[in-house]
């Protein structure tokens, strides 16, 4: 009995501290708009909120992934290229036949995706290659390719068809059909990391790899399981990418990965593995959003941008280790307290 | 004790068998190569090819002290990027060339000694974030500074370092450098206690703590000395370049732990030979170089390298993985 409350004080404790992240980063957020507000007034309009979350959707997208990956205490920093490669795959493919319509190049950037997501997934969990290995060759092996199907030249705006670009203009409801995209993506994902058995085992295998496959949970399929989820995430983001700003180019996204870690990392995802949240990927995102659509507002030269986001990484990685030894640290205590009641001291 | 020679003995031979596997790779393409172009057999040539990579070959050194070591270190690239630029400014600021080149050390020991201390010295952050966070921080810096613009303009003397011989014989002065780093590295790591802790560190870093091994101080000045080795390669990278820009050295970082891991350093530590890093290092430019005398382009040669990076690190386990199982059943 006494246990049982004792356990259910501890989880109510975690999940506070849990939810006290994301609190945490939204009052973050609230601040540093309110600050970017004052100095130009034009950040907090509608208009603008709207176009950062429309620039934000792909990078939205691809860190659902990447969280799934890093749950697993793995990471993919091919998530970059085969973004770039399938952007410049659907690229071709809407130049050469402008009739096909647009939510069929969105089913086949998950689906490309999903097949260079699951070489990757193979690689790393039959051929046992550690991920930050795997995933940077696989980065150069895709960015290679698509240097090579797109023989160095690039698509234009005027090449692709009107259709293909109201994918990133269309709106529903006044939110542009990315913003709905995304969405979407974070309602499925959300159900699927929270309320699935296959969610559940994800992060299983990040907590306790051995533990994971001594009761019984095929730790190999999951491996493979959230590389494959990572590119096809990816390979949606780059027809996002490749609509919002109409041209498919080599170096498209190059340098992305990092902003999708960062994102990840800011919203409290375990670089360790068998912590994160959808909710804390979302916030961690729009944070990213907010930073890089603020930056020119508030007349900080674009060159910032990379050691800003190195700092953001470091900073953000930091907090999680210490929120995580906090909570350890609780733990035990807890422990001690319950075998002091039980045996007495 | 005999068990541990046993140990010893049974790493020392499995190494000995990859860096044979290593010279009938290199005596491979190097057949290959020569029939290819009969202008890749001359002696100066030869030379250019052995030495144009070399500088990133100091970085190499030192990565697979930290591959051994059961870490990694995806920054280094980025620390020549900023040890160069920051030379480059204090050069153009009125410094002489010879304090500006003790500015690249001191810039790269400096990034690697940051790295270094957080990573050793605060429990469960992890090499790869920490590294991954000066990749973006260390270059953006250089952006910082530089902008995208290029300074140049460096005493002629200067290019000397990446582009001359000794005394006319056309033994490149970088092979040589290189070539007595190597061996001063080799001899650290296979014949001194501070390697065998090295390996210790990554064969069971638990098991390292508590046999009295000063872990977290050794992971320390390993990063600090990669740091340091990334100072060196923006030397001779700025003299081979004639100028420095805040793009330099751009995908750097794979080529050094693909080649480390070429030559037999396992990511997942304990495993490791400066001998074999070497030998890597050899095939890898030769690969190149006869790529290049086929006109393959460079985004081609990419996904080649990634390639064979990967191969390299399946096929051991794979083989492992076969022989376990009737073993198991």
């Amino acid at each position: 009995m006494l246990a049982m409350e004792s356990k259910r004080g501890f989880l109510r404790f975690a999940s506070g501290v849990r939810g006290l992240r994301e609190f945490g980063i939204i009052v973050f957020i609230l601040v540093l708009s309110v600050l970017i507000g004052i100095r130009n007034p034009r950040f907090l309009t509608w208009g603008n909120i709207h176009d950062m979350l429309v620039d934000t959707a792909a990078l939205l997208v691809v860190a659902v992934g990447m969280m799934l990956v890093l749950v697993t205490g793995g990471i993919d920093l091919s998530a970059e290229s085969v973004l770039a490669l399938t952007g410049m795959v659907t690229g071709i493919i809407i130049k050469d036949h402008p009739y096909l319509s647009p939510l069929l190049m969105l089913v086949f950037g998950l689906c490309f995706g999903g097949l260079l997501g699951s070489i990757t997934g193979l690689v790393v969990s039959r051929g046992r290659v550690l991920p930050i290995i795997a995933t940077l060759s696989m980065m150069y092996i895709y960015r290679g390719i698509t240097f090579i199907v797109s023989k160095g030249e690039w698509i234009d705006a005027h090449e692709m068809p009107e259709s293909f670009k109201a994918l990133a203009t269309g709106r529903v409801l006044g939110f542009s059909n990315l913003i709905v995209i995304a969405l979407v993506v974070y309602v499925v994902f959300y159900y699927f990391t929270a309320h699935t058995r296959t969610g559940r085992e994800i992060y299983a295998v990040g907590s306790n790899l051995e533990a994971a496959r001594i009761i019984g949970i095929n730790t190999a399929f999951i491996t493979w399981l959230v590389y494959m989820i990572s590119g096809a995430l990816s390979g949606l983001g780059g027809v996002m990418w490749v609509a919002r700003y109409a041209s498919a180019q080599n170096d498209t996204a190059a340098g992305f990965v990092l902003t999708v870690v960062a994102a990840c990392v800011l919203g409290g995802v375990s670089i360790s593995g068998g912590a994160g949240t959808i909710p804390g990927v979302l916030l961690g995102s729009i944070t990213i959003g907010i930073i890089n659509n603020a930056l020119p507002m508030i007349r900080v030269s674009p060159f910032w941008k990379m050691a800003l986001q190195g700092i953001i990484i470091l900073v953000a990685a930091l907090v999680n280790v210490a929120v995580a030894r906090n909570i350890e640290r609780t733990q035990l205590r807890k422990r001690e307290e319950l075998r002091m009641v039980r045996y007495g001291a | 004790m005999a068990l541990e020679t046993v140990r010893v003995q049974r790493v020392r031979t499995s190494a000995f068998r990859w860096e044979w596997l290593l010279l009938v790779l290199i005596a491979g393409t190097f057949f290959v190569n020569s029939r290819i172009s009969p202008h890749f057999l001359r002696y100066t040539s030869l030379m250019s090819a052995l030495s144009v990579f070399l500088e990133a070959g100091f970085m190499v050194l030192s990565m697979v002290f930290i591959l051994v070591a059961g870490d990694i270190d995806v920054s280094v690239a980025s620390i020549v990027a900023l040890a160069s630029v920051l030379m480059s400014l204090s050069y153009k600021a009125g410094l002489p060339m010879g304090l500006a080149m003790l500015v690249a050390l001191g810039v790269g020991t400096g990034c690697g000694y940051l790295n270094g201390l957080l990573i050793s010295r605060i429990p469960n952050l992890s090499a790869i974030i920490v590294t991954l966070a000066g990749f973006s921080l260390y270059r953006g810096i250089a952006y910082i500074l530089l902008g995208d613009r290029a300074v140049g303009g460096f005493p002629s003397w200067y290019s000397y370092l990446a582009w001359g011989d000794i005394g006319g014989t056309g033994i490149p002065f970088i092979l040589v450098a290189f070539l007595a780093c190597a061996l001063v590295y080799g001899l650290v790591l296979h014949r001194t206690s501070f390697g065998r802790k090295v390996f210790a560190i990554g064969t069971n870093r638990i098991a390292a703590v508590f046999s009295g091994i000063p872990v977290a101080r050794i992971r320390h000045t390993l990063f600090t000395l990669n740091g340091l080795m990334a100072g060196v390669a923006a030397i001779f990278l700025t003299s081979k370049l004639g100028s420095s820009r805040p793009n330099v050295a751009t995908g750097y970082e794979l080529e050094v732990i693909a080649i480390a891991v070429l030559g037999g350093a396992s990511p997942s530590g304990g495993k490791g030979s400066i001998a074999g890093a070497c030998l890597a290092l050899v095939l890898m430019r030769l690969l190149r170089y006869g790529m290049g005398l086929r006109n393959v382009p460079g985004q081609v040669m990419m996904v080649i390298i990634g390639i064979v990076l990967i191969c390299v690190v399946m096929f051991p386990n794979l083989l492992a993985a076969r022989k376990r199982r009737p073993a198991g059943s």
